[in-house]
């Protein structure tokens, strides 16, 4: 009991810090000492010891749940209107008040969360998919190979990303088919695979050394089955942890996209187009300015909060600072 | 060193020539100048294959790209399509605006992000440090447009009304009063402030952990430990030994930050209205005039490959390390 209680005292006294968290080993009573724990429980340990990390995950998961389940918990459909109901403050029957068609605010702002949500996780995921193949095959065969595709990685990382991804979405718009909503993700994902890319070639220069990838070249594998069955899963920690700060740029950046009004068009509401929308109604309801702000802020928030906890807990070697 | 620089150098020209092929094929083919005219009852195909024609359409997309760029290292940036105003002028005081802009910013960053992170990496743990970094925190989550608004907010509707003024402190929109003729400096700076503010916030929440990570990294080697030893007074230390060592990172990455400035600050000029290059670019986007656009990508990428060829060079100038190795 008394162990339990520095672990928690040491994990608050490095609380308002959430890198760097250098926490010396507590005393671990004997009972622990005789199991072995496996490095995800391990990992588990490490993250539970987080507490903003636990406390963004349970918000993010209670966002999600309320962006998912909005139809059932709201009477209002996201794009009802009633002319007679425009620009409402808060109040009991409209949480958040109501827009300048008399939609209602709450409603708009789960809804737009729920694509804004979308967005940013569907980018993560096919940017760390495009990135980890990339690296993968720069990292695991170098050469001129590692160097041809390391300079298109720079190449992608020096061009004016806001203006590519503006051009980029008319590119997409005129010669695909499709929703601008999909446009968005694939447009997106198309310039967020490099830092991925990046970390996956380092993990896998290093890992290509080692004995066991040897001993696997040795007894004959072949080179798929070195990389997806020894290399990388040693590999998941960084890559995980590079996603979820992904989502969180993801989402920004799907934002402001949205926001200037390249991105997901109305009446589909993201948490960008919503405060697109907003800009008219600064004088007269401020609150359409406030909310999907103040949600965007919450999610990118706890978004990075969780990464932080993520690699303190799978990749306890990386430090803050080499974000960039 | 020099013969480093002149490589480097050489090297850049068939860069910038692989993206003018790579800017003119993506924007070419992105914008159709006729489509609205081609669904138009009133526009007769003859005219369509007239104006095809003058604008040098109906030629093949090489020797298309070929006029366009002989064109352009001319000096002939062309006219826009619908205004047929030239585009060269329009640009050129969209880019002083824009440096204006975007330089005040980023020395204003680099001030009090240097100063920033050097102090927390010197009292590490401390109030301050944390208390910077959850800022840091915040400033890298908050949308930076969303910012912009909040202050257009206060300034322009808020504390104009509780201080009963007839002009807001700081102008939400523009460039100068309108009506106003000739350069007013105190005009001009009530209508940079805010631009100003909102590109800080994000840019020295960077560096200022930037500097912090390279500030600690310096403050743990051993020559800092020789000169402390040989008896030098600790601010000497700090600055000339330690700050000046830590800043060669920073240097680099404010190099390839300025380039990016010609054509990075698009959000930002949007909301406050400010004539520079990124809302001349956002306006030709709306109207698809790619007269307008193909000059601005080259410029915009121009500057990219230039400063990133900069950063090299300093780095190399700086790092001795560099050059030996």
């Amino acid at each position: 009991m008394r162990d339990q209680d520095q672990i928690e005292r040491v994990a608050a006294a490095t609380q308002p810090l959430p890198v760097e968290t250098d926490v010396s080993a507590p005393e671990v009573p004997a009972a622990i000492h005789e199991r072995v724990l496996s490095t995800r429980q391990l990992a588990w340990r490490r993250f539970k010891r987080h507490k903003l990390a636990i406390a963004s995950l349970s918000i993010l998961i209670l966002l999600g749940l309320l962006t998912l389940f909005i139809p059932l918990i709201s009477q209002y459909n996201f794009s009802q209107l009633n002319l007679f109901r425009r620009l409402l403050g808060p109040g009991s029957a409209h949480w958040l008040g109501t827009d300048n068609l008399g939609r209602d605010e709450f409603t708009r702002v789960m809804y737009g969360g729920r694509i804004s949500l979308l967005v940013g996780l569907s980018v993560a995921i096919s940017a760390g998919v495009i990135g980890g193949i990339v690296g993968g095959i720069a990292g695991y065969y170098g050469g001129w190979l590692d160097n041809a595709l390391m300079r298109v990685t720079d190449l992608f990382l020096a061009i004016p990303f806001l203006v590519v991804l503006l051009i980029g979405a008319r590119f997409l718009d005129k010669f695909l088919p499709g929703s601008s909503l999909v446009h968005t993700i694939l447009i997106l994902s198309l310039f967020f695979w490099m830092p991925d890319a990046r970390i996956v070639r380092g993990v896998f220069l290093s890992l290509k050394e080692k004995e066991f990838v040897e001993a696997a070249r040795a007894s004959g594998a072949k080179d798929s089955r070195i990389i997806f069955y020894h290399m990388l899963p040693n590999a998941m920690g960084p890559i995980i942890v590079n996603a979820t700060l992904g989502v969180a740029a993801a989402i920004l950046t799907e934002s402001a996209l949205s926001f200037l009004g390249f991105g997901v068009q109305p009446p589909t509401p993201t948490w960008g187009n919503l405060l697109n929308d907003a800009r008219g109604f600064i004088k007269v309801a401020p609150g359409l300015t406030w909310f999907p702000g103040l949600a965007i802020l919450l999610a990118v928030l706890c978004v990075n909060f969780l990464g932080d906890g993520l690699r303190d807990a799978l990749d306890p070697h990386q430090k803050l600072g080499s974000k960039e | 060193m020099y013969r480093y620089i002149i490589r480097r150098l050489i090297f850049a020209i068939p860069i910038l020539l692989i993206s003018s092929v790579l800017v003119f094929a993506v924007v070419r083919s992105t914008f159709d100048p006729l489509g609205g005219a081609a669904i138009n009852p009133r526009v007769s195909k003859a005219d369509i294959i007239r104006v095809k024609h003058e604008l040098g359409l109906d030629k093949s997309p090489v020797q298309q790209y070929w006029t366009w760029l002989t064109k352009f290292l001319r000096g002939n940036w062309g006219s826009s399509l619908l205004s047929d105003r030239p585009v060269y002028p329009d640009i050129q005081s969209a880019l002083v605006n824009t440096i204006v802009l975007g330089g005040i910013a980023t020395a204003f960053s680099l001030l009090v992000g240097v100063g920033i992170g050097v102090y927390s990496a010197l009292r590490q743990y401390s109030w301050f440090d944390h208390f910077s970094t959850s800022v840091a925190f915040l400033g890298l989550s908050m949308p930076n447009f969303w910012f912009a608004l909040l202050l257009q907010i206060f300034f322009g509707v808020y504390l104009t009304k509780w201080l009963h003024l007839t002009s807001p402190i700081f102008y939400t929109a523009g460039l100068s009063q309108p009506g106003s003729s000739g350069f007013n400096l105190i005009d001009r700076a009530r209508h940079l402030v805010l631009p100003m503010l909102v590109l800080s916030v994000q840019i020295i929440a960077v560096y200022s952990r930037y500097m912090r990570a390279s500030m600690l990294e310096v403050l743990h080697s051993d020559y800092l430990r020789t000169a402390r030893a040989k008896g030098l007074k600790e601010s000497r230390v700090i600055v000339r030994h330690a700050m000046r060592n830590a800043l060669i990172p920073l240097t680099t990455q404010v190099a390839i930050d300025v380039g990016a400035i010609a054509g990075g600050l698009i959000i930002t000029e949007a909301i406050f209205e400010y004539p520079g290059m990124g809302r001349y670019f956002v306006d030709a986007l709306f109207r698809g005039d790619y007269q307008q656009i193909l000059p601005w990508m080259m410029v915009a990428v121009f500057f990219v490959i230039i400063f990133n060829l900069a950063a090299d060079i300093l780095y190399a100038v700086l790092d001795p390390r560099i050059r030996y190795a």
